[in-house]
């Protein structure tokens, strides 16, 4: 996946982008590459910088330093309304005091197309998001789904080079906002517009990315497929931010790395390590599997989700780790687990960020 | 949640006392507007509509209405043309600077009426203020006694008080747009006077007919300004009736031009609440 | 903010019009005040430029002026009870439109509101055919009574504008752990409305002592101070009344001082009377909620 990203040629270039609000740095020294068509999901805490780094782009913020190149040209220093790039803001803003027809016209009417080109394309837009029932009513009058339709066909209609995406579905209940996630994503496809997608739920942008970018305090952490992303996190933050993870801190020697009273072949440099395990690749052991690390424990806890279950268990010496299975309950309360080596990925640290 | 005592203890006072000390006087005024007074100048209780004929036939009240009108229109739009743009700056430009600014269109209101109104007399006055000053820096040579005792005069002063009163509910309504909005208009490729247009005005517009409304209707029943600066020219409907209570002694005629200018108020106030609701999104 | 600074660098044309402007309504605005003071200080009258031997005179004449300050006191005890009667039926007012259902409810809540907006001389003149009509002798109380009447709008307005802010869940809570009506109304309600109360009361008091139409169809054989300036007004214009003005003008400042220190102490409570002015807030004298 990542490599049909990098084969695609580069639409928008942010080159070492920062930003500091008075003493305080939101952003520091970011440099991302977004291809055509694609659809990069910018993931972080809230305060982590996403939604700066959106607005910078979008041109609502300016950057401390650093540049935005589209192609050849400069974006950073174009004003909003001149960047050919659109925004689907987080509570829609669609505008009140117009039906949702002018609200998908008013880029086109200020652009002063043609009347019968706008009906054209506004009617198109409508019907890609299915809102041509709606076309002369008020936002007021319309549900929270409805108008993130609208907003997404607002963007759209103007075909944007970007599509900007401002956790557009954070203020949907459960239930529509996964509904949505396939909308967006199929019409993605459809369009073939780059979408810059900003949330704080990795679960979203696990299910609808082509890329993701994991921003921490204002630094990206890792820029990569989603199955990349979680397979082989860069550091310990990624991987206790994607998804669930056991984190091993041991040091490596001679190609062995030695966490307490575990031990196992690495291709780890030498030096104190960080092994970021999924509770996945822990499984009760069985006589028939050789090669594995082995550890036994006891069961603390038992915490059932469904299709699997999280067990957590006490080893020696604190050690506490947490396992799924899909197999039910566990009944034994001393259990004997294993792991493959391979499966223990070497992370970095993530220290703390002023 | 509120027990019955509770609701009848909060409601009942305040009802009687609107009751008898304004539903009752207002009725009172009404009856009062079918009487009619004798040479001898009392008052006799039989009812007729001498008075509103009399307003009908006699054109010096039509006149003065109609000027009152004109004069209020006036500080109306002054107060709008001052009032928008300032509005306008404190609300999108004013930066750091906002609080203090909107401070400073606060004051002039809790300064007494009488003292700024009386402020404005000395400044234009023959040997005014302004006058002389004129004369010292030798811009003229006699006083320009058009300033003083003028409709002109009256709509000036009336403006000056009135403008705080427009700002507020404009920047009040500025206020309430979400800059999201504007930044999404930025960002669909409106200039910034596309969006001033397209989206900042039209939804400031309940703030607006506010606005005019206060600007409009407290200028229209004024009777101060006009006294002190208005001269025979600058007469206002309020300064007829104040005579028709006092000197001419003719209550039912001034009840009944008071209740036309209550029908005009109530009629103002009930149009542009319907134009502020129709232009309210919320 | 970010956004205003971004703009405002790209649209400085603009901005700076619109700063030229607002130097400009502001100049309008504070520029008579100034003059008025400037010319309680000039010995040669009330006009003429520039202004001549400045002096204390005027307040000399002023503090010697025994009319002057009856007036004064008059207009003080005008104000204090006019406050007392807005207030006592103000917050009973706005808690009745705020959490009490009644036939006649939205009549009554726009006769409360009209006297804001309504020519002060209509409010006087249907008073005072009330009182010619009960025999009621004209004097301070019947002003007091008027302005009173007058400005529970204000009270209501203001005190409603702090009870949609207030958490019901707090009374509810207060009720909850055993206390009554009575108690609640005084342990909770009201300290929660404290601002809003307090700055009703200073802005009565304001108007009260600043009101003139009411005032000029109610009055008795006392003068308030502000008939008593309008008397000598016409009967020929002196800086004395300039400098009284100035010291009318010092005290609505200390006013506002004392206002903003107040309201410094709980942040992001609007200010007094803009609850009045405000367009979109439901108690305004033009929205009036069905």
């Amino acid at each position: 996946m990542s490599a049909t990203s990098a084969q695609k040629p580069t639409l928008l270039s942010i080159r070492n982008i920062a930003k500091t609000f008075g003493r305080n740095v939101v952003l520091r020294d970011v440099s991302l590459q977004i291809a055509e068509g694609e659809f990069l999901t910018i993931l972080g805490e809230s305060g982590s910088g996403k939604t700066t780094l959106l607005r910078i782009i979008a041109g609502f913020e300016t950057a401390t330093s650093g540049e935005v190149w589209m192609g050849t040209e400069r974006l950073d220093q174009q004003p909003p309304y001149r960047r050919r790039v659109n925004t689907v803001f987080q509570n829609y803003a669609l505008f009140p005091h117009l039906t949702v027809e002018q609200n998908v016209a008013y880029g086109l009417r200020v652009a002063r197309r043609p009347d019968a080109e706008i009906e054209q394309r506004v009617t198109e837009a409508l019907e890609k998001v299915k809102m041509t029932a709606h076309a002369r009513k008020k936002p007021s009058k319309i549900s929270g789904g409805q108008q993130q339709r609208v907003a997404l066909a607002r963007a759209l209609v103007n075909r944007p080079n970007l599509l900007l995406l401002d956790e557009p579905l954070s203020a949907l209940d459960a239930n529509l906002r996964r509904q949505m996630q396939v909308e967006l994503k199929s019409l993605q496809r459809e369009v073939g517009i780059a979408f810059v997608f900003v949330t704080h739920d990795q679960e979203e942008a696990m299910v609808m990315s082509d890329r993701i970018a994991l921003l921490r305090s204002g630094e990206l952490e890792q820029v990569a497929s989603p199955r990349e992303i979680y397979s082989r996190p860069a550091t310990a933050y990624v991987a206790q931010f994607i998804g669930h993870t056991n984190l091993l801190r041991g040091e490596v020697r001679d190609g062995v790395a030695r966490c307490g009273s575990l031990s196992w072949r690495t291709s780890a440099a030498d030096g104190p390590a960080l092994f970021s395990l999924r509770p996945e690749h822990l499984r009760p052991s069985s006589v028939a599997s050789n090669g594995t690390v082995r550890v036994t424990g006891k069961v603390l806890q038992q915490a059932f989700h469904g299709a699997t279950s999280l067990v957590r268990v006490e080893c020696a010496e604190g050690l506490v780790l947490v396992m799924r299975t899909s197999s039910g309950a566990l009944a034994a309360q001393e259990v004997e687990l294993e792991f493959s080596p391979d499966d223990a990925i070497p992370v970095r640290e993530s220290p703390e960020r002023a | 949640m509120f027990s019955r005592a509770y609701k009848t203890a909060v409601t009942v006072p305040p009802l009687a006392w609107v009751a008898v000390f304004l539903l009752f006087p207002y009725a009172l005024m009404f009856c009062y507007s079918f009487w009619s007074v004798t040479p001898a100048q009392t008052i006799v209780h039989s009812w007729n509509f001498n008075n509103y004929k009399e307003l009908l036939q006699k054109s010096v009240y039509w006149q003065t209405l109609l000027r009152s009108m004109w004069i209020a229109a006036r500080v109306m739009l002054f107060s709008l043309l001052l009032g928008y743009p300032l509005a306008y700056f404190l609300s999108f430009y004013a930066g750091k600077r906002k609080d203090l600014l909107y401070q400073m269109v606060i004051i002039p209101l809790w300064v007494s009426y009488l003292v700024r109104a009386y402020a404005w007399k000395t400044i234009l006055g023959s040997d005014g203020v302004l006058n002389t000053l004129l004369q010292y820096v030798h811009l003229t040579s006699h006083p320009l006694d058009f300033l003083l005792y003028s409709p002109f005069a009256v709509a000036l002063t009336l403006t000056h008080i009135y403008t705080p009163f427009t700002i507020l509910p404009i920047y009040a309504s500025l206020e309430h747009i979400s800059r999201n909005l504007v930044e999404a208009s930025h960002d669909l490729g409106a200039t910034p006077a596309q969006t001033f247009w397209k989206v900042i005005f039209p939804l400031s517009i309940p703030g607006v007919v506010a606005g005019a409304t206060f600007a409009f209707l407290l200028s229209l029943g004024d009777f101060l300004a006009p006294l002190l600066l208005g001269g025979p020219s600058g007469i206002m409907i309020s300064n007829i009736v104040v005579s028709l209570f006092g000197a001419a002694y003719n209550w039912p005629l001034g009840a009944a031009i008071s209740l036309g200018m209550l029908v005009i108020v109530v009629s103002l106030l009930f149009f542009s609440e319907r134009l502020e609701k129709k232009w309210s999104f919320s | 903010m970010i956004l205003a600074d971004s703009q405002q660098r790209r649209t400085a044309p603009r901005a700076n019009w619109l700063r030229l402007h607002a130097s400009a309504v502001f100049a309008f605005l504070y520029l008579p005040i100034a003059v008025l003071i400037l010319y309680s200080f000039n010995g040669q009258g009330v006009g003429g430029f520039p202004p001549h031997h400045l002096t204390l005179d005027w307040y000399r004449i002023l503090f010697a002026d025994g009319a002057i300050w009856d007036a004064v006191l008059n207009s003080l005890q005008v104000a204090l009870a006019a406050m007392i009667i807005s207030l006592a039926l103000g917050i009973p007012a706005a808690l009745a439109l705020d959490r009490v259902q009644f036939p006649g409810k939205a009549l009554f809540r726009r006769l409360v509101l009209l006297p804001l907006i309504l020519p002060g001389i209509i409010t006087g003149l249907s008073l005072l055919m009330l009182f010619n009509l009960t025999s009621v002798k004209l004097s301070l109380l019947t002003i007091a009574l008027g302005h009173g009447t007058a400005l529970i709008s204000v009270a209501a307005t203001e005190v409603f504008a702090g009870l949609q802010k207030l958490d019901r869940a707090q009374e509810e809570a207060s009720l909850d752990l055993g206390a009554n009506y009575w108690q609640t109304f005084w342990r909770v309600t009201v300290p929660n409305l404290k601002l809003p109360i307090i700055g009703a009361a200073l802005l009565i008091f304001t108007l009260s002592m600043d009101e003139i139409a009411v005032s000029f169809f109610l009055i008795g054989r006392d003068n308030t101070l502000p008939l008593e300036i309008w008397g000598r007004l016409r009967r020929g214009i002196t800086p004395e009344i300039n400098a009284v003005s100035t010291i009318i003008f010092v005290f609505s400042l200390l006013t506002i001082v004392f206002w903003y220190r107040l309201r410094l102490r709980s942040q992001g409570t609007p200010d007094v009377g803009m609850e009045l002015l405000d367009p979109s807030d439901g108690t305004s004298t033009q929205a009036t909620k069905p």
